[in-house]
């Protein structure tokens, strides 16, 4: 599965895009931020939990609770600010 | 008829409302707005704004909007421009333009597009002023703009 990041959130961590292996352990959002922020600098937990995050599955605004499979791209953001 | 573009390049008003003019002899009235980057935010001087995107899904979010005012109100064809990358004050930054039959639908599509575009497209601004540089936080007036629209019932007939 390919995880993107944008905007603050990325510069926040560093990271724009990567492959994660689709394990047991990952069934969908919330368990995937659970995997992302586990055995990583504490600055992975402080943003991915922050209340204003967003995420999207497959370019579509989704949720904590939506299901997640091997080929699905996830991208987490903040709030939108464009116009 | 409907185009969609998120682009670094200008563009020309002009053009565009020449393509909503030419799309169809039933066209009765365009409306459009463009917006521009301000020097001024939150009373702090603004040299530059750079904006980035989430290719493909900004597309699709756009036009999910156009479906949205498509179901209000009686179209006949829209255009939105966003530019992302770096931008100086007084550059365009977005364009929306609509047109119909009638006036009522066009100005008010118009300002549903930009409403909901602010609050729906997944574009982020990074504001660049004298010493630093920082990512725009979303303002809670754009939400209650486009909250607005949600306590409007369908206009079209």
């Amino acid at each position: 599965m390919q995880v993107l990041y944008f905007a603050n959130i990325r510069e926040q961590l560093g990271v724009e895009t990567e492959q994660v292996e689709l394990g047991a352990e990952i069934t969908d959002v919330q368990s995937l931020i659970k995997f992302l922020c586990t055995d990583r600098d504490p600055k992975w937990q402080i943003v991915l939990t922050d209340p204003n995050l967003l995420v999207s599955v497959n370019q579509e605004v989704s949720s904590l609770e939506t299901v997640l499979t091997a080929a699905d791209e996830v991208a987490f953001f903040p709030p939108v600010t464009g116009g | 008829m409907r185009t969609v573009s998120i682009q670094t390049e200008d563009f020309s008003i002009d053009h565009e409302t020449k393509q909503l003019r030419a799309a169809t002899p039933e066209v009765g009235g365009i409306a459009t707005f463009t917006g521009l980057v301000s020097d001024l935010n939150r009373e702090q001087k603004i040299e530059s704004l750079f904006l980035e995107h989430y290719p493909g899904m900004t597309e699709k979010q756009l036009e999910k909007i156009i479906d949205q005012a498509e179901q209000r109100w009686t179209l006949l064809g829209t255009r939105i421009i966003h530019r992302v990358g770096l931008l100086h004050p007084q550059d365009q930054i977005v364009f929306v333009g609509v047109s119909s039959r009638h006036r009522k639908d066009c100005f008010e599509a118009c300002q549903f597009i930009m409403d909901y575009l602010k609050t729906h497209a997944t574009i982020w601004k990074k504001e660049s002023s004298d010493a630093k540089a920082e990512w725009l936080d979303a303002r809670e007036s754009d939400k209650l703009e486009e909250e607005r629209w949600q306590r409007t019932v369908k206009s079209k007939t």
